[in-house]
């Protein structure tokens, strides 16, 4: 425990100034229209937002979308006809073309879609399918990513990401390409019935 | 890259680097590019400039009681079933690192973004002990395959061009030769960094923020490499530097917010993943490092350097950086900000930095957390002269001129002898030895000096 001494007795004997937190304060104009906002948001940066009204809807644009001999991979207990995950080993779902999780909400001004490890399933599945699908309840769009810590508060997850849009890189001459290493694709099911 | 930027001082670097001058004005454009995709981003948030006040004050609430929120973050982090790791310098970081793999008996790594492990030369170090470490990210794996350091902390290898990459994946990934096409490339490189991702048992990340209250950290990627990395292995280990520490997990509203805006003005990074326990049956462990940072805040002048959240966004605005290239700074932290940082590790080897500057102040408009990184390059510049690592030259330059601002006479002499040199004997100024000169006209001398003017003008108007 040498260097833990050594380096917080150092920063003791700085005696840095410190000052108070400010308080956090927000400045939006109360706006109803997040979900379209979010939508917009989302496809500027390579997502996909699609409105459905039920599970079945959402079962048949994936069917009319992705071809039937992928597979397929949903946690989601609604969606019983595709495959559940039947491993606990993240290697397993290399394979795995479209993985359908519901995520906790959307965030507006980003397009990013919040979910924690209990929705996922193993945490691998979000980042190892070739494309990725999130749901979300319509009316479950915050503003900006304030009020989605105010959300969130202390929910005790173990892991959580703001997911938005499909994995990208722009390393090689600025070029945008989707695709670097998790999905090419991401869409975001907005469920707009019950 | 055809040409070394390998050795000497900025200058010497640099001019290196501006032998290719097509080359300087594309790199230019690109990061201007970047800077104004910022700009556009910042102004769609109405309370930007609340946000950025908000972030520069969180940060100063954090270097005033660090102490408290260090103890606080390991408590919590503990509670959460994690390791933590001190390590007071980079030798020690590297060595708990090694030790973690040697246990393992792990020969191959993956390792996403982390400039702690620049500055520690991690890489180095465990390749040494024979451990293969793969680095992720896309730019940092084409630096890391050309056995480089990166450029920019952001954006590792924004001086390569596409054909050079195309050259580097077809001699070390075997793609066909002459093919240059950044989707392609990207493919490639998916593939290549796919099959590390499946075999890895330990994966290295940085951390871009670590919460006391909760003792979770946060990562931010675009291509998920961090991610990918941790779930498919059984240890990860979380390198950070003791600075980046934020009280409260609220608080990751207001940085997340600027900090990818500030980058590359993006709204949010693709990922921005919050990793608090580790899941069934892995292993995890931070790595707190010092490395002068404990040091660094006993000094009022240089303290608030340690607010940088590495966004990049000065090096972006900085009209030397974009003319210089980032290896032109010879740290792993390159621009504004590392030329602040440099020296405060050390002064000698680092005296060049904060001399790498126009003085114009962009890079204290655009920083997201409000460091005001160009009074401290100034201030640095006094600190290097009082103790002696300033070039001779600059030194007696300096020197010179103050013996012949506080004397008129020497004064109005030299004035005269230099009118008339630059009259009759230019070339003894338009010289190469002249530094001023190199990429400057001299002006044309004036037929008198003021003072004489004015006396002539005065006695005209019969005053």
């Amino acid at each position: 425990m040498g260097s833990k001494e050594k380096i917080l007795n150092n920063i003791a004997r700085a005696n840095a100034n410190g000052k108070p937190l400010p308080e956090l304060k927000k400045n939006q104009e109360g706006e109803a229209k997040y979900a379209g906002e979010f939508v917009a948001v989302l496809e500027k940066i390579g997502g996909k937002g699609v409105e459905v009204k039920d599970w079945a809807a959402l079962s048949q644009y994936v069917l009319q979308n992705f071809s039937a001999s992928g597979r397929i991979l949903s946690t989601i207990p609604e969606l019983p006809w595709f495959t559940p995950q039947l491993s606990d080993d993240p290697h397993a779902f290399e394979n795995v073309d479209l993985a359908i999780l519901k995520g906790h909400f959307g965030v507006a001004e980003n397009g990013a879609v919040w979910i924690t490890d209990k929705l996922m399933g193993d945490r691998s599945i979000p980042f190892i399918s070739q494309y990725l699908a999130l749901v979300i309840n319509k009316h479950d769009v915050v503003p900006t990513l304030q009020e989605a810590y105010e959300r969130i508060g202390y929910d005790p997850y173990d892991y959580g990401t703001f997911i938005a849009g499909p994995s990208k890189t722009a390393d090689i001459e600025q070029s945008l390409v989707l695709g670097a290493h998790g999905p090419k694709g991401m869409i975001v099911f907005l469920m707009t019935g019950d | 890259m055809g040409t070394s930027q390998n050795t000497g001082d900025h200058a010497q670097r640099s001019s290196v680097f501006n032998q290719d001058e097509q080359r300087v004005n594309w790199h230019d454009k690109t990061l201007w590019f970047i800077r104004e995709k910022r700009d556009k981003a910042a102004w769609q948030i109405p309370e930007w400039e609340m946000l950025r006040e908000q972030a520069s004050q969180i940060k100063e609430n954090v270097l005033g009681n660090l102490h408290d929120y260090l103890v606080q973050f390991e408590q919590r982090v503990l509670e959460n079933g994690v390791h933590v790791h001190w390590a007071a310098t980079p030798e020690e970081h590297n060595a708990i690192v090694y030790d973690i793999i040697r246990k393992k008996d792990v020969r191959q790594i993956v390792k996403s973004k982390s400039m702690l492990t620049e500055e520690c030369h991690l890489n180095e170090y465990l390749e040494a002990h024979g451990v293969d470490v793969v680095d992720t990210d896309l730019g940092e794996r084409i630096v890391q395959l050309a056995n480089e350091p990166p450029s920019h902390i952001v954006l590792p290898c924004i001086h390569w061009k596409k054909e050079e990459i195309g050259e580097l994946f077809h001699q070390h990934l075997g793609t066909p030769a002459g093919n240059s096409d950044p989707q392609f490339l990207t493919a490639a490189a998916r593939a290549h960094l796919r099959q590390r991702f499946m075999t890895s048992r330990i994966a290295i990340t940085g951390v871009n923020f670590a919460v006391a209250e909760t003792g979770e950290i946060v990562v931010c990627t675009n291509e998920g490499n961090a991610d990918l990395g941790v779930q498919l292995a059984d240890v990860h280990i979380a390198c950070m530097g003791i600075e980046k520490i934020i009280p409260q997990r609220k608080h990751l509203g207001i940085f997340l917010r600027l900090l990818a805006r500030s980058a590359t003005g993006q709204p949010i990074t693709t990922y921005s993943s919050h990793f608090k326990k580790p899941r069934a049956g892995q292993e995890m462990h931070i790595v707190l490092v010092d490395n002068g940072r404990s040091e660094r805040l006993k000094s009022e002048d240089f303290r608030n350097a340690l607010k940088c959240i590495r966004c990049g966004a000065c090096m972006n605005t900085c009209p030397v950086y974009r003319r210089s290239g980032g290896h032109s700074y010879h740290y792993a932290i390159a621009g504004p900000i590392g030329s602040i940082l440099a020296p405060g590790l050390d002064m000698k080897k680092y005296a060049d930095l904060p001399f790498a500057s126009t003085l114009c102040g962009s890079c204290s408009n655009v920083c997201p957390v409000k460091i005001d990184i160009h009074d401290q390059l100034y201030k640095w510049r006094q600190v290097l002269v009082k103790n002696g690592h300033v070039n001779a030259g600059k030194s007696l330059g300096m020197k010179g001129m103050a013996t012949i601002l506080s004397n008129p006479g020497i004064f109005k002499w030299s004035g005269a002898l230099g009118r008339t040199l630059m009259k009759y004997l230019p070339f003894l100024i338009n010289n190469k030895f002249n530094p001023w000169y190199k990429h400057r006209d001299m002006p044309q001398p004036p037929a008198q000096s003021f003072n004489t003017w004015y006396r002539q003008n005065k006695k005209q108007d019969g005053k």
